[in-house]
Order: C-alpha cells, then structure tokens, then sequence
C-alpha cells in the first residue's frame, strides 16, 4: 500500500467548532459534506452531528439510532432520527437516497460492518466512515507489552462489556474499502490529541499515530 | 343472562338521554353544509352533513398555525374541555392545552367529531333529515378517508387551507396517515401515533367479537332499538369490556389488579365479580354505554377493519406517500400488542422509501395500547420538539421560554 494524499476541506467557522463540543471527529466529518446536501447519520447518537450538519451546512439531515434514549433525545430536539438498527433497517432505503452516508464512529459495533458498507454505497452516492483505528501504538502497546486489550478515551469501555464487536485498524479498513471496490475520495487521521495527521504518509505511519480516521469513499 | 352479567344500566336513564341528544343537538359548535353532498366509498352519498367540533386557542392572521387532532374510536371532539356527557376532562388534556406541548396558546386546534359518530356529527344515531327518524342501520357505512373527507369540508368552513401538524393515536393515527395520502399539500406535518397503515387480522377479529355482542342483545332490534325506546347496552358494555383488554398490556393489569379480590376476603364461589379486575371491566362497560351509541360502535370499528391505505396504491404503502412534502414523527409504545411497534416501522420503512422525512421514536411504557392518552414525559418531549420544529420550518414565531 502507498501512501495516501491528504486533501484540506473547507474548514468550518469557529462556531461549529464550539457547539460539537470538541468532538473534532464530528467537525472533520461535517467538512466533507458540501452544503445543502441530503444526509443520513447512522447511528446518530443524541443528534449532536445531525444538528451540526442542519445549523452549520444547511442540509437536510436525518439519523437512524438504536438506542431509545438517543432516539427520544433528537426527536424532541426537533431532528429527524427514527429508531432502527442499521444492522437490519439500511436495506429499507432505495438506491440513491441521499448524498452521504455516514457511520460515525459506529461501524466496530456493527454486526455485519461489510453489508453496512455496500448499503451505505447503495443508500448514498458518498459514504463518510469514522472509527477508531486498533492499530494506534497505544493499542499495540497495550497488547503486546501488558498483554491486555486496550481501554482508551476513544474506547472507554472494558472488553466484556463493550458494544465494540468488530474492531479494525486502519489498514484493515483500506483492505476492505479496496474489496468493495469502493474509492476513496479524501482520509484524515486524527492523533491522540485529536489533531490532524498533518502530512502525507505512508499508511503504516497513519495506522500507528491515528487513533481514529475519518473516509470519504465513493462508489467507483 | 342478567345474572351472569349483572351491567346496571337502565334503558334510557337520564345521562343516556344525554348522550343521545348530543347526536343532533351537540354541546359544540357545529357545521352544517345544505345543498351539499358527500361522496362516501361505499359508492352513496350522504346528503345535510352535520360536523361537531371544538376549536381551541386562536388561528393567527395568515391562518398558519392550524392544527387538527382527531380521535380514537370511542373518543370524541372535546380533547381539552369537560366533557358534556360524562363531566370528565377532555380525552388529550395531557398533551393539549395552554403550555402544554400542543399549546394552545400558539396554535389554533381543532378537533372534529369522526363521521359515523355519536357526538353531533352526522352517524346513526343522528336524525335521518329525510324520515325525521334516527338513520340506524339505514346510515351507509363509512370509511377512515370518508371520515378524513369530511374533516377536509369542515376546514374549508372554517377558511384553514393548510394544517401546521394533524395529529392522532389509534384511529386517529389511521386519519393522520389518510389525511397525507389524500390531501398532502395540505399538510406540513404529521405525527401518527400507535397506529398502523392497515387494520391486522387480530383487530379486525377483535371488533368482530364486539359488533356480535352488540347484535346478539335481543334490545339491538336489528338495528332500530332506539324506535323501541331501548338500546342494547349489555351487548355493548360486553363489547367494551373485551375491546378494554386490548388497550392494556398483561404487565399493567398485573400491576393495577393482579390476582386480588373485590371487597372481600374470599371468593364466593359464584360468578359475581370476585376479582378486581372483573370489577374494573365491568364498570368500563357500565360507563361507556352511558356516552356511547351502539350502531356508531358498529360503524366506527368497521371504519377501522376496512383501512388498508396500501391497497389504495397498487399494494405499495411507500406510494401513498411519494411525493409528499410533509414531515412525519411516528409514534409507538413498547406494551401496545394492538398496534404493535412492527406496524409503526412498517410506516416508516414506507416513508424512508418514499424520501419523506420522517422521526420515528418507540417509548418504553407497561401502558399498553393506552399509553397515547395517559401522561407519557416522552411523548410530550417528543411531541413538544417536533412542533416547535414544524412551526419553525413554517416561519411560526418561536415558542416563549417556560
């Protein structure tokens, strides 16, 4: 694998910094789609990027969200997020719904993170995928020094209790982009202080200093 | 029979009376339309239509802040007012009202009695202007969309064009999802809640149960009993009891009731109400015989059995929505095994076929079918969110802080 050409989006105002919280996965998400553009968030938590992408791009963003308390909390917040589980309810929308499709931080909870892809490319003419990458270094330290998995900021959660079932790194996940046959628009990596991986790299740099990424893949 | 079912109720008692003389003279503003016809799916037309209804709050100047609740089966026009038959609150008092997430303080809300009703708008306990009698079974059968028809006359009297949000649980979600398909440029949005796009076989056995009970009392008179000066309240209240379970959940009855024993120790070892539950459905029954017309029970669940909005569209749900600029929040309850979540998601898997936006929230409540009415927090949020979005998307002033 060759390294990959990092392209600047338009960045988004300081505003749009300020009310995602600081989550700046979400504000590098919200950068790649263009304005006015029709959205689906899968797994849209409580709606924080759906509002984002309404109040900062303009678009028309909807959200599909498992769990109830997400659901309830969007809805009364006025965004359109229904109840469903990607896993099974992507199948229900025709081809070419929506401009982008994006899986934020969601897909290693999947349980079919290959079948959400092809639908995402079916649903959208782009698909837009965050995760956390495993093959950070403090992953691999985690392991092969202490001999355990890894609990991180990014994934808090101890391994018999994680919804995290399918975790990948970020060369696994160009594996599976390349299986698609899927292309890949624009990638950024985000260190563990959530700043950009500012230079062209070779992906192995990539997949030892990310700790999460963020793809912008198209159907080729 | 009168001692295995001991229902009080006296043909004709004065709250009876009551009940009767709102079908033609109602405690509501009413409508009337001379010269006018309504064409009803059952091929006839229906001539001096008569709509009851109440309104509530005021309709600002360019007439934008409409809202249109419609009612359940056995519900009515008084969503926030005393009722004037029974003298309870209004049936939504929990969602409509000053302040409330329906707030009648921004929106102008309107809710008519259902055609085939009981309560002043044209059913068959109303008088046939023709024969001068009560129509009875002489009444066509009507349908959700003909219902949903005359709700589209009543807002062209009272110079409303489009509706901010039609909103409605049950039957009234059935009317929800028919005013969108019929009429969608009349509609910015809409919130169906524990409904269905048709009636399941289950339901549509259910009532049947219940139409039986009603005809199977001797005092029916095949239809005609109120020229026999009767009315066939047993097979009602019987009715009324079997539908009362299906608004519950299993959980919830246990919760209420469980297996306890009404003001005894012991059981009698006879068919008097020994349970506390037999009790409670035995005054369900009791009192909505009181408010209700037996014929309008027949003719208002046959409405219901006969919805399948689909079949309007080649089989295609998705189709009765393709098009439609109208925002959509879908509504349902973990405990309601009458209109279950599955029929929910199948209106939403339509919707997100046809591109319409749609929310679509699934509350946890042991309520069962009857969680709509009661005070659910997060169907308030949820309700008082999706308006405050319509109204914003329709240029409405915001909402005051509370």
């Amino acid at each position: 694998m060759t390294g990959f050409a990092w392209t600047r989006a338009q960045p988004l105002d300081e505003t749009a910094v300020r009310t995602s919280g600081g989550r700046v996965d979400l504000v590098v998400v919200a950068e790649m789609v263009a304005p006015g553009s029709r959205v689906l968030d899968v797994g849209a938590g409580d709606g924080e990027l759906l509002d984002l992408l309404a109040t900062t791009r303009g678009c028309d963003a909807r959200g599909i969200e498992l769990s109830r308390e997400g659901v309830n909390a969007g809805v009364a917040r006025g965004l359109a997020v229904i109840q469903g589980d990607a896993d099974v309810d992507l199948a229900h929308y025709p081809d070419d719904a929506f401009d982008y499709v994006i899986l934020s931080q969601t897909l290693q909870a999947t349980r079919r993170p290959r079948w959400v892809l092809e639908q995402m490319l079916r649903i959208g003419s782009h698909a837009i995928v965050s995760f956390p990458n495993f093959g950070h270094w403090r992953s691999r330290f985690d392991l092969v020094v202490h001999g355990r998995m890894p609990v991180t900021e990014n994934m808090p959660i101890a391994w018999y209790e994680t919804p995290n079932i399918h975790f990948c790194t970020i060369r696994d996940f160009v594996e599976l982009v390349e299986v698609l046959g899927a292309r890949m628009e624009r990638a950024v990596a985000l260190d563990s202080s959530g700043h950009r991986v500012r230079f062209n790299m070779p992906w192995w740099v990539w997949n030892l200093l990310g700790e999460q990424a963020v793809f912008l893949l198209t159907r080729k | 029979m009168d001692r295995l079912i001991n229902i009080a109720a006296p043909p004709l008692d004065t709250e009876e009376a009551r009940a009767r003389r709102e079908a033609d003279a109602p405690h509501s503003p009413v409508a009337s339309f001379p010269g006018e016809t309504l064409r009803l799916d059952a091929g006839l037309v229906l001539h001096d239509l008569q709509i009851a209804y109440q309104t509530y709050g005021e309709p600002n100047a360019a007439r934008t802040n409409a809202i249109l609740v419609c009612h359940a089966l056995t519900g009515d026009q008084h969503v926030a007012n005393v009722n004037p038959v029974t003298g309870k609150p209004g049936w939504w008092e929990t969602l409509v009202g000053p302040g409330k997430p329906i707030d009648t303080e921004r929106f102008y809300v309107i809710c008519a009695n259902v055609l085939g009703g009981c309560m002043g708008t044209t059913g068959p306990s109303s008088t046939n202007p023709q024969t001068g009698r009560p129509y009875g079974l002489d009444m066509p059968l009507v349908t959700i969309r003909d219902m949903v028809n005359a709700q589209a006359m009543l807002l062209d009297h009272l110079g409303i064009e489009r509706l901010l949000c039609v909103a409605g649980g049950s039957m009234g979600g059935m009317q929800v999802l028919q005013w969108v398909a019929s009429y969608p440029e009349r509609v910015v949005s809409a919130l169906p809640i524990a409904t269905a796009a048709r009636h399941s076989a289950q339901n549509i056995a259910f009532h049947e149960v219940g139409r039986q009970a009603v005809m199977a009392d001797p005092d029916w008179h095949g239809g005609h009993y109120l020229q026999f000066g009767v009315t066939p309240h047993r097979g009602l209240a019987v009715a009324r009891m079997a539908a009362h379970i299906t608004y519950m959940s299993d959980q919830a009855l246990h919760r209420k009731f469980g297996r306890r024993l009404q003001d005894r120790a012991l059981p009698t070892f006879g068919f008097d109400a020994d349970f506390q539950v037999e009790s409670y459905l035995r005054h369900q029954g009791e009192s909505f015989v009181q408010r209700f017309d037996p014929n309008s029970y027949l003719y208002v669940t046959r409405a219901m059995d006969y919805f399948d909005l689909a079949a309007e569209y080649d089989g295609v749900l998705a189709n009765a929505f393709r098009g439609s600029k109208t925002r959509f929040c879908v509504v349902s309850f973990t405990s309601d095994w009458l209109f279950p979540t599955q029929d929910s998601r199948a209106i939403v898997h339509a919707l997100n076929a046809s591109g319409a936006p749609v929310s679509f929230a699934e509350i946890e409540s042991d309520k069962g079918h009857d969680a709509f009415l009661l005070d659910e927090p997060e169907l308030s949020d949820i309700t008082r969110g999706f308006l405050d979005s319509a109204a914003k998307t329709a240029g409405l002033p915001v909402a005051r802080d509370r």
